[in-house]
This record gives structure tokens, C-alpha cells and sequence, in this order.
């Protein structure tokens, strides 16, 4: 076994690989960039080793910096965890130059696997059902017309080298076979510098469904079940779990199988995961392979007990597999959130900042997070925006389901904007509990984008309590005040009126032991919590369900934030709510005569000019944020009437870039 | 008997409709409540204790003697806030315009000359279309009396000023001597010469929001400390602010028992500064996770934001923050901030309001505008302010403290009791840039000796340990136990003695 290995990445996937290598007693080295110096990968490693400047491609990206750190540190092995230099085979190669060992597959196997087109040939060689389709490089309208007949629309035109959704298009006619194969070819151009596309079956109501398969160099394979990934949102996964709640056995056994046949096809050694979209009738195509570690891989960990990145470490030291597939079995419910820095409000715009509070939920034995942040530290622009991984677990999906709302509802993180609102949104959505998710979910149910749901009258209720239950506990502490008048003093009062949205609850409370007894709507509410004043996060039950709730000071009253979604509750006294309703209703400035920064940023250019007439969807600005030019558009025909920033100035968040007539 | 008890209950029936059901619609109408619903919510309930329900005013011209409300256009009286006692007058915009006579500054002046005698705080809830009229010099006559009352409580009972509606005129000048001012955004304005004036004189074409609303007040002249939504956010906020107010300057300062505890450790503090000096960060986050339950009012946030100012509590016990923000102006010292600053050092000193301070401050901000505008005389207003003040001054260092603004700052020189640095804090007469480039002015064409002289200047004074060395600091502290040390530091302190010398009174640089 190795005594000493590198991880050459950072954030949670290095944290995750040091922790298995301590357990081990495998010493660990970390490499950072200037950016991470302080990153807590770092301070976890035994040893660390500065390569570079923050951004990736001057740091964590170049082969020869980490091959140095090891050289210097004596590490015998290298994880390479996810992304960065996970998929280059030229990096294996160049570590076993260096005498070094790849955490990983062979170079061989990366190589094989790296090519869309390649991959798909081999898979079909090793008896893997691949889509129908033509994977030569198709140039002409009319060969690309006649094999999407032969295959049948609708078809997927597809570039040879793409990824991340660049480079396809859906044609479901000749017409479109037409337009998509001209389109493609120019994006698959200006994105990959490679032009050549391909032609598939365009599957419907998709699924993605992974099989994670783990070799060993004497030839063992086995597959440890599914993965399913289906809810994504513009081909980024956003929940994954394991297993599947769409498979049944026969279908994860076949899958499972085929996966294997194409490991040991390619002389797979290591962790690697086999692709497949799944259609509604369950039939299965092989989509690609990640020759390495995949962010979701703690919902199979979970399931099946196993530690991979140990497995990975042990494999590569050249150990056998220690179990054959018999002995794999899978137990109970995991499900994966990506926690993220970004705005789902904004149309999931990156945020980045301070993280001036963060606090993971308490732990739990349900609850896995995976993570490389702490309060206090730094979503910075130069890496993947990822704050953490939330992994629940149970002997169902509903358990598990249940679990994640509650640790969602519990998770504090203030300073950037992140998408928790949305994974609970998710989370709490009737179809994903039926389970009839495909890769399109996202976009069915989220067509206009993120928009918080209502919360139903009994939430309402439950939160109207909690508010109710909190003041009962502010006037415990108000009687504590000094210099009241003898005799005179504060009168504890037990009718108090939730003002929500100009909306009065009136309710009635009584203090009880560890708790209030809330009576909402004519309804007796028992609540019991240890809060006390100041606490940001309420814990506690409400008629016997564990509930958590955030609270945020705001103004008279505070920001009560649960399920995904924020209300603003004041708690009055019944006199003061009566008189609430006199207020007048105050409608916030017409700002949709304005182009507002959408992010906080640097402006490239505007386009425009007072006086121009411009159209709808016509560029007026390009703002610069996390290394992305974002593209300002008009929402509407309008006419400039100003404009208020120039290019190269700094944007706040809501900035008027331009100023409509 | 019976007839008596009848007329007092009509005549009281009278007071309470003040200007009548239509006029209260109005005011109504325009988003305003009355001078009594006011009163209502401000006080806890049941506790209002009402004085001169029947006086009238006695103006005989004009067909006055005809006109007669009981109260005559203003509530006053006493009740409790949360259990303590406040004097309060309210006034009724339904009647007269709220119009100030004889009778009506009668009143107010009562309650205050009541308030100084027991040591409570007078409430003014300001609603007035300014001085009767008809009633001529009697009017201007009552106005003073109110101006001689705020005086003389000034430093005695704290003030506290809501502008509810308009306040024009010499009517300015009574809230403007209080302690704070409060306004209520869209409904109240404040102004020496209204709009009409403005324009005949100066040609000036400005409506009477943007001449004195609330948000000119808060952001531009500095004249109002907070703006509101709308009235009843407005009082319940005053009620929350007088939680952190003593009754008079013969009081401590409240305490309210909490279960936040005073070692609470923050880690997160340690990462507060940025490696890198010339990046900001938030003052406030460092505020938020020091004082009690996060629990903190902030005063004039919206004005000279370079300064942060406002109430918390350490232990319980009420505190005055004063913080550079590094966020704004790099956090220096200019005109507005020495000003706002002073006046709340001011306002804690003569309440016996611990301060603590955080410093985080450049110098002060150079150019021919604040040099024109006297920087000079107003950021010697807030070193005036920090020498005087007897209360217990505990400082905290967080970053830069340099040049002159080092010593306004709380410094230990200035009588600081406990002074603190972060790890962080360089303590020195300026940047270490700035102080190469004239200690070794001669080198200047020379970069990469400017670099050497520049890293030995960091080197040498860009830490505490200069300033530890002399006593100046008390000691280096963890950011992460900044709570823990600033609790113990006022506990020891809770018995300070200090009286500075018999005078009639100072001669701050005004």
C-alpha cells in the first residue's frame, strides 16, 4: 500500500479523498493555487504544495506542477478526483514517467472512452445497446436526411466532440434534419474547433440512469447498481439517487452486466461509470463512460456500504476486488443535492462572496454533507461554484426524501445567493415523488424559471404557530428588562396577531413547558423548541412533526424561511394590526424601464445609444462576471434614453446599465 | 352629580374625536394615524396616563372664540414601554392642523418640565402644520418654551423625535434638538423654507420630498437618524430603541437578560480581514456576531456610511458601537462621519453608555473639498468627543489605524480604558507606501529599492506588536474571541469612576 499520495484537486472532492487516505494511514499531500492558499483541503493534507496562480488553467490544470509537487513530496500516487486532470490520459502517462501512480483507470481506457463517437463503436463491439444511429461523420444534407429516415424521427444531431449540450439539435422532419445539420456544424466549429456531427434515435421522455462499475488490474469487474441523474437543468445534474425508482431488477441487471462486458472490453481498472438514457418502455442506450470518480458517487457509497475512493486507492495499489458481485447488495435509499452559489431567482446566475454564515445541518446519521467550505470562507470566481453536497439517507425514497427537506430547511448559508430554495422546491414536488422524472423535468415543471411555491394553508399555519411560539419566548425576555415601574411592569399577554402580507392571524398562546400552545384558526397547535432570541435557525416540532425554520431579522418582524420559501411574518399586538391595515400599500419603483445589472460584475460593453431603437432579445450590454460575458438583452421593443454606465466600470447588483424612453 | 359626571363624559367624548369623523378620515386617507392610535401602539397597552384632556386654547380673534377642541391639537401625557416609564406628546394633525398655540406648547412644555423631574424620556410624535396663526408672537412665545424645555433636557432625559407629518419653520428647531429623529418615508418633511419660498427666492424648482423628506434627511443632510415605511413600523421601532436607552443620566444604561452566551466563540472572524490590505470587508458582519443575539440598531445607517454607528448589547447590557466601515471611503475620517460619530459619543457619554469602538481607518479623507469645508474643526469634533467622554471606552483594532485618525479613534492616549488588535491591526503613522516614499524620497527612481524600504517599513510597524510594545495596546487578540474579551473587559469596567474637571461647560469645535 502506498505510504504517501497526492490529490490534484481541491474543494469537496479533495477533502473527501484525504479523509478515506487518513483512515487508510496514508499520508496525504494537497496542491493549491494562490486562490486556495487558506482552503481547507489544505489545511486537511498532511503537507501542501503552492502551483500556481488561481486560475485553473495556470494551477490545478497544469501536468507538470503536479508532477513536480510529487517529485518534491514523494508522493507514490495520485488521485486525480473529478474534472481538472481526472480525464487527460496524457496525465497518467506523464505521472508514470515520473514513476508515479494514476488513482485511476489507464491511459489506454481514458483515451478509449474520451471520444463520443469512438466510445459508442466500442460499446457496440462489446454487446452494449448503443443508440440507433449513424456514427460516421455525416456531411451532407442528404446523407443526413436518408439516416435519420432509416433510423426514424425524431433524431439527435450531435457534434463528435461536443458536450455540455453545445453542438445538438432535435430534428424531427427533413426540414429540420436540413437547418440542425447546418447549425450544429457551425457550433460544433466555434465551440470545438471540429466540425463533424452524427446522427442518433432522439429518445423521448429520457432518463439517465449510470451504473457505477469498479475493476481491479487481474481482471475482476463489478457493478454496484444505479445511479439515476435524470433532474437536470441545462445538462448539469442537480439530484441524483440511488437506486433508481424507475428500474426494476431485470433491467439493473442487464444494465449492470453490459456495463461490466464494456469495462473489461476497454481493460478497465479503477472507479468508472457507464451512462445510459433510459426510455419509458425501459429500454436502455449506452451514452458514454467516465473513466473517473463522478461527483454523485456517495449516493452509491451510501446504498451499498462501500467506500470508493478506498476501493480506487487499493485497486490501484494493485489489490484484488475484495467481493464479487454476489456479495453486492444494495440497502435502503440515498439521495444527492448539489448545494450551489447561484441565484435561482436570477436565472441561476453564479454568486460569489463571503459565506458570512454557514451552517450545515446538525449532524445526523441520515445526513452526509460533503464539503470544503466553513463559515467565513470564499465562493470565489475562479472555480466551480459547487458550496457542498447534501446526501440523505433511509430505508425508502420517502424517508430519504423526508430527510432532505428537513436538512434542506435546516442548511444556513447567507452572504451569497444559492439554490436552496430551488432543491426543496424540488424536493417537495409531487412528481418526484411519484417518481416520473426524466431529464426534461426541470424544464417541464420550471418553465418560466424558479418562482417559490405558495405555501398551502396548514404551512401557512404551522409557521404562523412558530412565529406565535417565538413572541411567547421574546416576552419571557422583555419581563427581564430593567428599570420597569413597580407595580407597572410588562403584562405578559397571550392574544397576538401573525400579520403576513397584510394578512392578520390572530392568535392565542399559551406558554407551556419547553414550548407554546398556539391556538391558529380555531386549531390548538402544540409547539416545542428550545429557541431562544437571536438564534437563526428554529428547531423544534409543531404538532409532533420536527420542523426547522430560519429566521432573519427584518424591520419590525423577521424573514421566516421554510420549505424553500421566505415569508415575512410580524407578530403585533391586536391593536396594531387593526391599525396595519390603514397602511398604504407602497408599489416599489417601476424599474422595468431600466437595464439592471443582473450581477454584481464588470461592464464590457453596451451596445446602444441614446436614441436607438432596439427589439426584443436585441444585445445591449455585456457584463463580465466569474470569468462569464453575460449577454444583457432586451425584454422588449424600447427606446434608449440613456445610458448610465460605460464600459469598464464596476456593477453593483440592480445597477442601471440603460435607461429606457 | 349625575349632569357633571354626563358633561365630563361628553367633553371627554369631544377630545377623543379630536378634529372629527371626516378629518380623521382624511388623515386616514393620506396613509397617517391619528395622534391618539399613535399613542396606542407606541405605549404598552392600558398604560397611558393622559394630562390636560381639557385644556383649550384662548385666542379670541379670527372667529376663534367659536372654535374649541379639547386638548386643543395635542396628546400628552406619560405610559410605559415595555414596563419603563416615557413621557410622550402627540400631535393632532385633525385639529387646527395640529397648529402650535399657546395652550398646545403649554403642554408639551408640562410634560417635559415633568419628564427632567422624574428622569424619563420625552417621546415627541410630531404632526404640525407649525404655529397658529391667529394667534400671532403668543405662538412664536410657546415655540421657544418648547426650544428652552429641549435645552435643558438635553443630557438630562433622552429625546427622541418622530416626524410624523410636516414640520416646517421655526417647528424644525425643537426636534432638532433632540437626541433622534425619526421620519416616516412619503408622509413627513422637514424644512427651514418650504418649496413655494424656495422657489421665489432662489429659483429653485424642488418639491417638498426632495426638499425635506425622509430620505433627503437620512442619506443627504444627516439632520433625521432613520426612515420608516410607514407610521406604525416607525413606533414600533422607537419602542424597540428605547429598550436600549437609560431613563435619564441618573440611570445605568437597561440591562435585559439573554441567553446568548458572552464567550461565544466566532471562528469565522479570524477570516474577517482579507490577506490583501487594500480589499475591503464588512465592519457590520464583525458587529453582528459580537453583540447579543445579533441584535443591533443602527443609527444614521444610511448617512456617512464610511462611519457605523448604533446601539447593541454585550452581557445584557446596552452598549454604543462606533465602527469605521471599510466598505465605504476605504473607512476614513471626512466631514460627515467625524460629525455623525461625535454626536453619538456624545449622546452615549452623557448617558453612561459604554462605547466600544472598532478602527479600521486610513486617515482622513484629503482634497479641497473637506479642507474648504473644515475638516479641520469637525474631525476635532470627534476627537474632542472621545478625549471628554468619561464612560468605559473599549477599542478594537481590526486593521489599519494610522496617522491622526489612530489617535481619534478611542486610542488609548484619548483615555481608552481596554485597547485591543487583531493580529491584523498596523498601527502606525501611515501605509507603509506612503511612509517610504518620504522617509526615502531619495530613492524614488529606484523601484526595487522603494520595494525593500517598503517591505522592511511592513516589516517593522505594519503589525500590533509596535504599538503592544509601548502599552498602546493592551493586547493581540483572536478575532475569533473578540465577544469573550469585550464582555469581561466592561464587566471589570461596570464601576469606572472618572470625572473630568469643574467647568461650566466645554467649547467643542462646533
Amino acid at each position: 500500500m502506498f505510504e504517501k499520495i497526492l490529490i490534484a484537486n481541491r474543494g469537496e472532492i479533495a477533502c473527501r479523498v484525504i479523509k478515506t487516505a487518513r483512515r487508510m494511514g496514508i499520508r496525504t499531500v494537497a496542491v493549491h493555487s494562490e486562490a486556495d492558499a487558506g482552503a481547507l483541503h489544505v489545511e486537511m493534507a498532511d503537507e501542501a504544495v503552492a502551483i500556481g496562480p488561481a486560475p485553473s488553467a495556470q494551477s490545478y490544470l497544469v501536468m507538470d506542477r503536479i508532477v513536480e509537487a510529487c517529485r518534491a513530496t514523494g508522493a507514490q500516487a495520485v488521485h486525480p478526483g473529478y474534472g481538472f486532470l481526472s480525464e487527460k490520459e496524457a496525465f497518467p502517462r506523464a505521472l508514470a514517467a515520473a514513476g508515479v501512480t494514476f488513482i485511476g483507470p489507464g491511459p489506454d481506457a481514458i483515451a478509449a472512452m474520451g471520444d463520443k463517437i469512438e466510445s459508442k463503436k466500442l460499446a457496440r463491439a462489446a454487446g452494449v445497446s448503443t443508440v440507433p444511429g449513424y456514427l460516421g461523420d455525416i456531411a451532407t444534407e442528404e446523407e443526413a436526411i436518408r439516416i435519420a429516415r432509416e433510423i426514424g424521427y425524431p433524431v439527435m444531431i450531435k457534434a463528435s466532440a461536443g458536450g455540455g449540450g453545445k453542438g445538438m439539435r432535435i430534428a424531427r422532419d427533413d426540414q429540420e434534419t436540413r437547418d440542425g445539420l447546418r447549425s450544429a456544424r457551425n457550433e460544433a466549429r466555434s465551440s470545438f474547433g471540429d466540425e463533424r456531427v452524427f446522427i442518433e434515435k432522439y429518445v423521448t421522455q429520457p432518463r439517465h440512469i449510470e451504473i457505477q462499475v469498479l475493476a481491479d488490474t487481474h481482471g475482476n469487474a463489478v457493478y454496484l447498481g444505479e445511479r439515476e441523474c435524470s433532474i437536470q437543468r441545462r445538462h448539469q445534474k442537480v439530484i441524483e439517487e440511488a437506486p433508481s425508482p424507475f428500474l426494476d431488477e431485470a433491467t439493473r441487471r442487464a444494465m449492470g452486466e453490459q456495463a461490466v462486458q464494456l469495462a473489461k472490453a476497454v481493460g478497465y481498472s479503477s472507479a468508472g461509470t457507464v451512462e445510459f438514457i433510459v426510455d419509458a418502455a425501459r429500454n436502455f442506450y449506452f451514452l458514454e463512460m467516465n473513466t473517473r470518480l463522478q461527483v454523485e458517487h456517495p449516493v452509491t457509497e451510501l446504498v451499498t456500504g462501500l467506500d470508493l475512493v478506498e476501493l480506487m486507492i487499493r485497486i490501484a495499489a494493485g489489490e484484488r476486488l475484495p467481493f464479487r458481485q454476489e456479495d453486492v447488495r444494495l440497502c435502503g435509499w440515498a439521495i444527492e443535492a448539489r448545494v450551489y452559489a447561484e441565484d435561482p431567482k436570477r436565472n441561476f446566475l453564479p454568486s460569489i462572496g463571503r459565506l458570512t454564515r454557514y451552517r450545515p445541518p446538525a449532524h445526523d446519521p441520515a445526513v452526509r454533507i460533503d464539503t470544503a467550505v466553513a463559515e467565513g470562507g470564499e465562493i470565489s470566481m475562479y472555480y466551480d461554484p459547487m458550496i457542498a453536497k447534501l446526501i440523505t439517507a433511509g430505508p425508502d425514497r420517502a424517508t430519504a426524501t423526508k430527510a432532505m427537506l428537513r436538512a434542506l430547511d435546516a442548511f444556513q448559508i447567507r452572504g451569497v445567493e444559492h439554490n436552496i430554495p430551488f432543491l426543496a422546491a424540488l424536493m417537495a414536488h409531487p412528481r418526484f415523488a411519484e417518481g416520473r422524472l426524466t431529464t426534461n423535468f426541470i424544464a417541464e415543471e420550471f418553465p418560466d424559471g424558479f418562482r417559490s411555491r405558495d405555501l398551502d394553508a396548514d404551512g401557512v399555519r404551522a409557521l404562523v404557530a412558530v412565529a406565535a411560539a417565538m413572541q411567547a419566548r421574546r416576552e419571557d425576555q422583555a419581563r427581564t428588562l430593567s428599570g420597569q415601574m413597580p407595580g407597572q411592569g410588562r403584562r405578559p399577554r397571550t392574544d397576538w396577531v401573525v400579520r403576513i402580507d397584510r394578512t392578520n392571524h390572530p392568535v392565542r398562546v399559551t406558554a407551556t413547558d419547553g414550548g407554546a400552545d398556539v391556538v391558529v384558526d380555531g386549531r390548538t397547535i402544540a409547539v416545542r423548541s428550545v429557541w431562544a432570541p437571536g438564534d437563526t435557525l428554529w428547531t423544534g416540532t409543531v404538532a409532533g412533526e420536527t420542523v426547522a425554520v430560519q429566521i432573519d431579522p427584518a424591520g419590525i418582524g423577521c424573514r421566516l424561511i421554510h420549505g424553500g420559501t421566505v415569508i415575512e411574518a410580524a407578530v403585533l399586538e391586536p391593536r396594531a394590526a387593526t391599525l396595519a391595515d390603514l397602511m398604504p400599500v407602497k408599489v416599489p419603483p417601476d424599474l422595468s424601464r431600466f437595464l439592471l445589472s443582473p450581477m454584481p460584475g464588470l461592464l464590457v460593453s453596451v451596445a446602444v445609444k441614446p436614441g436607438d431603437e432596439v427589439k426584443a432579445g436585441q444585445e445591449l450590454a455585456v457584463v463580465e462576471a466569474m470569468k462569464m460575458e453575460n449577454i444583457l438583452r432586451a425584454d422588449a421593443d424600447a427606446v434608449v434614453a440613456k445610458v448610465h454606465a460605460a464600459a469598464g466600470d464596476s456593477l453593483a447588483v440592480d445597477q442601471p446599465i440603460v435607461e429606457f424612453a | 352629580m349625575r349632569d357633571v359626571l354626563e358633561k365630563l363624559e361628553t367633553k371627554r367624548a369631544g377630545a377623543r374625536l379630536g378634529g372629527g369623523v371626516r378629518r380623521v378620515e382624511a388623515q386616514h386617507s393620506k396613509g397617517k394615524l391619528t395622534a391618539r392610535e399613535r399613542i396606542e401602539i407606541l405605549l404598552d397597552e392600558g398604560s397611558f396616563e393622559e394630562r390636560d384632556m381639557f385644556v383649550e386654547h384662548r385666542c379670541a380673534d379670527f372667529g376663534m372664540e367659536a372654535q374649541k377642541v379639547p386638548g386643543d391639537g395635542v396628546v400628552t401625557g406619560h405610559g410605559t414601554i415595555n414596563g419603563r416609564l416615557v413621557f410622550v406628546f402627540s400631535q393632532d394633525f385633525t385639529v387646527f392642523g395640529g397648529s402650535l398655540s399657546e395652550a398646545h406648547a403649554e403642554k408639551i412644555c408640562k410634560v417635559m418640565d415633568q419628564a427632567m423631574k422624574v428622569g424619563a424620556p420625552v417621546i415627541g410624535l410630531n404632526d404640525s402644520g407649525g404655529a397658529r396663526i391667529q394667534e400671532g408672537v403668543a405662538s412664536l412665545g410657546g415655540y421657544a418654551e418648547v426650544f428652552q424645555r429641549n435645552v435643558l433636557a438635553s443630557g438630562v432625559v433622552p429625546q427622541v423625535s418622530l416626524i410624523m407629518g410636516p414640520c416646517a419653520g421655526g417647528a424644525v428647531y425643537s426636534p432638532a434638538m433632540t437626541d433622534f429623529i425619526f421620519m416616516v418615508k412619503d408622509s413627513s418633511y422637514m424644512f427651514v423654507t418650504g418649496p413655494d419660498v424656495v422657489k421665489t427666492v432662489t429659483h429653485e424648482v424642488v418639491t417638498a420630498e426632495q426638499l425635506g423628506g425622509a430620505v433627503t434627511h437620512t442619506t443627504k443632510s444627516g439632520v433625521a437618524d432613520l426612515a420608516f415605511e410607514n407610521d406604525i413600523e416607525a413606533i414600533l421601532q422607537v419602542r424597540r430603541f428605547v429598550d436600549f436607552l437609560p431613563s435619564s443620566n441618573r440611570e445605568r444604561p437597561p440591562v435585559r437578560l439573554t441567553a446568548d452566551p458572552t464567550d461565544r466563540n466566532e471562528p469565522a472572524l479570524d477570516s474577517l480581514v482579507p490577506a490583501n490590505p487594500n480589499k475591503p470587508y464588512d465592519m457590520k458582519e464583525l458587529i453582528l456576531k459580537v453583540v447579543d443575539e445579533g441584535d443591533f440598531f443602527e443609527v444614521q445607517p444610511d448617512y456617512a456610511r464610511n462611519m457605523i454607528v448604533g446601539f447593541g448589547r454585550l452581557a445584557g447590557q446596552t452598549v454604543g458601537l462606533v465602527a469605521n466601515q471599510p466598505m465605504v471611503l476605504a473607512g476614513c475620517l471626512d466631514i460627515a462621519s467625524s460629525t455623525k460619530a461625535a454626536r453619538f459619543v456624545r449622546f452615549c457619554d452623557a448617558f453612561e453608555i459604554p462605547i466600544v469602538t472598532f478602527v479600521d481607518v486610513p486617515g482622513f479623507l484629503p482634497g479641497t473639498a473637506q479642507e474648504y469645508g473644515g475638516i479641520i474643526k469637525h474631525g476635532a469634533k470627534l476627537l474632542f468627543a472621545y478625549a471628554e467622554a468619561t464612560v468605559p471606552k473599549v477599542t478594537v483594532i481590526t486593521r489599519k489605524a494610522y496617522g491622526g485618525a489612530y489617535d481619534v479613534m478611542a486610542s488609548k492616549h484619548l483615555r481608552g480604558d481596554v485597547n485591543y488588535a487583531w493580529p491584523t491591526a498596523e498601527i502606525a503613522v501611515m501605509g507603509p507606501k506612503g511612509a517610504v516614499e518620504i522617509i526615502f524620497r531619495q530613492d524614488m527612481g529606484d523601484p526595487a529599492k522603494i520595494e525593500a524600504r517598503t517591505e522592511e517599513y511592513r516589516q517593522k510597524f505594519a503589525n500590533p506588536f509596535v504599538a503592544a510594545a509601548r502599552g498602546y495596546v493592551d493586547d493581540v487578540i483572536m478575532p475569533n474571541d473578540t465577544r469573550r474579551r469585550l464582555c469581561r473587559s466592561l464587566a471589570m469596567l461596570r464601576n469606572k469612576k472618572l470625572e473630568n474637571p469643574w467647568k461650566k461647560h466645554d467649547n467643542i469645535p462646533l
